[in-house]
């Protein structure tokens, strides 16, 4: 990992780069941004972009660009922006991820490019996700062409699910010369980018934006059809000509504690709380039709430590929850979630209650919820995930009153499709059993990757998966071998 | 987008609507419902399909207008548009020969009840049909009905048609005298959960098709869950046909009525925004009819 020593645009040395700190990204102050559905990061400036551009040291062997599931080439997109030469850095991003103002809005960058960065170890990684979404931004301010296709193929590929997954295979499909069409079971494109994840760290605007520019590189999209019931994976290759199919639905069914009382009014999966509010604008209600309890003065809670779990308490607090907790049952050490929302949720004014587990929910006696039981956790030996896991301290059982109990702790796997596609190899979870480099299916011709492969992961290994699975479509249409 | 071909009144508040919805009409089985949402502010509903039609591509839905979606959507005539449609989802009901089925119907729930008793007499079982009703108005379906049954009752709360009483009086009164095999029951939740207590005390195996406040309708959100035998299930993926005897009528009832309040409001402001509108086209009236004059 030594640094450099050709030509650089970067006129500081090392040491004088190593001295600059970590440009601080513009964000709406917190007693504000609780009031509203706006984002909360405001974004670079064109200086703050290029001052913190110039920390990078230019690593001979960029780690950073190991480390992602998409392989963005990191290195050369920050020294164009060294140079200046934004719409260059967007297109060499473009290169290998059809999504960056997504992605650097909500990819876990400490786990990838960031959490490799040689500087993260001396002092504070660069900002390669804000930097990400400073180009992809400016392209779409400036707007930019979006490079020719490859030749058509004469062949037809069809995309099951408009999520992370299914829309980089998409884009990397019709560069290659693929006629694509992307289904879509809900009434808008983006799959958990819409209903899942909030305004205020990815606005709907930025969203239709990509989704546009993949229009205009000629992918096609169909909302409103459920493969495996409005259309079966058998019928996309017979009646619907289709000579490959990517299934990319996503991790689907969410799960329960199996504790007493999950049934009460005011226990909610996050999946269903942030449907109602994302994709449905609850909280424009009565603009919307969809409705949402009132929760001005409140006491909300959700359970689990993901980035799930934040999106759904902070969008409770700006529905007026007076008090939001996070339950988990582990230690802030132990959560999944990204970072910078942790930071953000204790601006807002989020309570953190770690190594706390609910064993009931208790009815006001109108069949409303009003008080969580919980125990008090402690850490003992580490389990199968790699985690300590979390123990019950007898006799610590304790009432949180509640109102609003969000269940935000994962998802299984949604059979629609598997249950209706004979010869489709699943795993004993239930997810779809698919070769992990090349995406490929127990079925000819069929390709699975995100979610609905691995179980419940991120935006950028979904990705990824679609990613390596349109590598591996392309070789199939071009070879006709399995 | 979907076009609405025909749309008719069939009772009092009840319309019937013909879809243009290629797709679901091709793949439709009894038992199944769409999802649909009339525009971009609107909420996403559930309704369950009335029938298909594979060579025009249609489907058929019958709406009682009860909240301020089926209010807005019985305002829509042939021609108009609704923009999503979605479908067709859920299990279809289980067909096959059981022997002699009872039916029964309450209100809308008829129409519900309809696809799936063309179904099982076409799998050769015995249909004897119960209707019931507020009044005669709220009875509908009867003649579709009574081409697919063996024979055919009407009960309504008031007497003013058929027998006076409940269909589960009826229902009652037939299980004393004929051995039924099962029983079919769709209609508002007390009325199958009265299904489901009859025919738990007669040892009959009974389905109801249960209709929860529903979102994504693909197992995704969760919020149709119901109890079912003491087990949580997902009505759009686990249903929406349910054992009778298994389910926990107390919990959907009150689930149904989470959003009660907000519900109230929606239909209100969406009234008054109606008399409004009238209001102005009728004040625009009179200022024409000033001029003329």
């Amino acid at each position: 990992m030594s640094p450099v020593k050709e030509p650089s645009a970067n006129p500081l040395t090392l040491k004088e780069r190593m001295k600059v700190p970590r440009q601080h990204m513009p964000e709406q102050a917190a007693e504000l941004r609780v009031m509203n559905f706006t984002e909360v990061n405001l974004g670079y400036s064109a200086e703050l972009a290029k001052r913190e551009a110039l920390r990078c040291l230019e690593c001979a062997k960029a780690t950073c660009v190991e480390h992602c599931p998409v392989g963005v080439k990191v290195k050369e997109f920050v020294k164009l922006v060294v140079e200046g030469n934004f719409l260059g850095a967007a297109a060499k991003i473009r290169e290998d991820n059809v999504l960056p103002a997504i992605t650097g809005r909500v990819c876990p960058q400490e786990d990838h490019c960031e959490g490799a960065c040689l500087l993260h170890k001396k002092v504070e990684s660069l900002g390669v996700g804000y930097l990400e979404r400073f180009v992809a931004d400016y392209e779409q301010r400036v707007g930019a062409p979006m490079a020719a296709n490859a030749p058509a193929s004469g062949k037809n590929v069809a995309i099951v699910g408009s999520g992370p997954a299914g829309l980089s295979a998409a884009g990397d499909l019709i560069q290659r010369g693929h006629k694509v069409h992307v289904f879509e079971a809900l009434h808008e494109i983006g799959g958990v980018l819409v209903y899942g994840i909030p305004e205020f760290r990815l606005p709907k605007q930025v969203i239709r934006e990509q989704i546009d520019k993949m229009r205009e590189m000629g992918v096609e999209f169909e909302t409103n059809v459920v493969v495996g019931k409005t259309v079966s994976i058998d019928e996309l290759f017979g009646e619907e000509g289709y000579d490959a199919v990517f299934i990319a639905t996503g991790a689907g069914l969410p799960v329960f504690l199996g504790i007493p009382g999950e049934h009460l009014n005011g226990v909610y999966s996050a999946n269903e709380f942030l449907t109602r509010i994302n994709l449905m604008h609850a909280y424009e209600f009565p603009k919307y039709d969809e409705p949402m309890v009132d929760l001005h003065g409140k006491h909300v809670a959700v359970i689990g430590g993901g980035n799930t779990a934040l999106d759904a308490i902070r969008s409770a607090r700006r529905l007026g929850a007076e008090k939001a907790y996070v339950i988990y049952r582990r230690s802030e050490t132990e959560m999944p979630a990204r970072i910078e929302e942790v930071k953000h949720a204790k601006q807002e004014g989020i309570e953190f209650r770690m190594l706390t587990n609910p064993v009931e929910f208790l009815d006001d006696g109108h069949g409303w919820l009003k008080a969580a039981r919980c125990a008090q956790m402690e850490l003992g030996e580490p389990d199968a995930s790699g985690r300590r896991r979390p123990i019950a301290i007898a006799g610590s059982e304790f009432e949180i009153p509640l109102d609003l109990a969000i269940i935000a702790t994962g998802t299984s796997a949604n059979p629609l499709i598997q249950s209706t596609t004979p010869g489709l190899n699943t795993n004993k979870r239930g997810y779809i059993e698919a070769n992990g480099d090349s995406q490929r299916t127990s079925r000819k011709g069929v390709f699975a990757g995100g979610d609905i492969v691995t179980g419940a992961a991120t935006v950028i290994l979904a990705m990824g998966a679609g990613r390596r699975a349109a590598k591996s479509i392309h070789e199939y249409l071009t070879t006709g071998e399995w | 987008m979907f076009r609405i071909v025909r749309a008719g009144q069939i009772a009092p508040g009840i319309k019937r609507f013909l879809i243009e919805a290629p797709r679901i009409a091709r793949k439709h089985e009894a038992g199944q419902f769409v999802i649909l949402r009339l525009d971009e502010h609107g909420e996403r509903i559930p309704l369950t399909i009335e029938s298909a039609n594979r060579e025009q591509g249609t489907i058929s839905i019958v709406v009682q207008a009860v909240g301020k979606t089926t209010h807005q959507l019985n305002s829509l005539n042939e021609g108009d548009v609704i923009r999503d449609v979605v479908g067709p989802l859920g299990k279809p009901s289980v067909i096959k020969h059981f022997g002699t089925v009872a039916v029964v119907g309450g209100g809308v729930g008829t129409a519900l009840a309809y696809p799936t008793t063309v179904a099982l007499k076409r799998a050769g079982n015995r249909i004897l049909t119960i209707l019931g009703g507020r009044n005669r108005d709220l009875v509908i379906l009867e003649e579709e009905m009574s081409a697919v049954s063996d024979a055919l009752y009407v009960t309504t709360d008031d007497g003013s048609y058929g027998e006076k009483g409940l269909v589960t009086d009826k229902l009652r009164a037939l299980l004393a005298e004929e051995e039924i095999h099962l029983v079919v029951a769709v209609g508002p939740v007390p009325m199958m959960k009265a299904v489901a207590d009859l025919t738990r005390e007669k040892g009959i195996h009974a389905v109801v098709s249960l209709n929860p406040i529903m979102i994504d309708g693909t197992g995704m959100c969760g919020g149709c869950r119901v109890l079912v035998g003491g087990k949580s299930q997902f009505a759009c993926v686990d249903g929406p046909e349910f054992d009778a005897q298994d389910v926990n009528f107390e919990v959907l009832m009150q689930r149904n009525r989470m959003y009660r309040e907000a519900e109230r409001r929606s239909l209100e402001s969406y009234q008054r925004s109606l008399h409004e509108d009238e209001a102005r086209s009728e004040t625009g009236a009179c200022l024409m009819s000033g001029v003329k004059s």
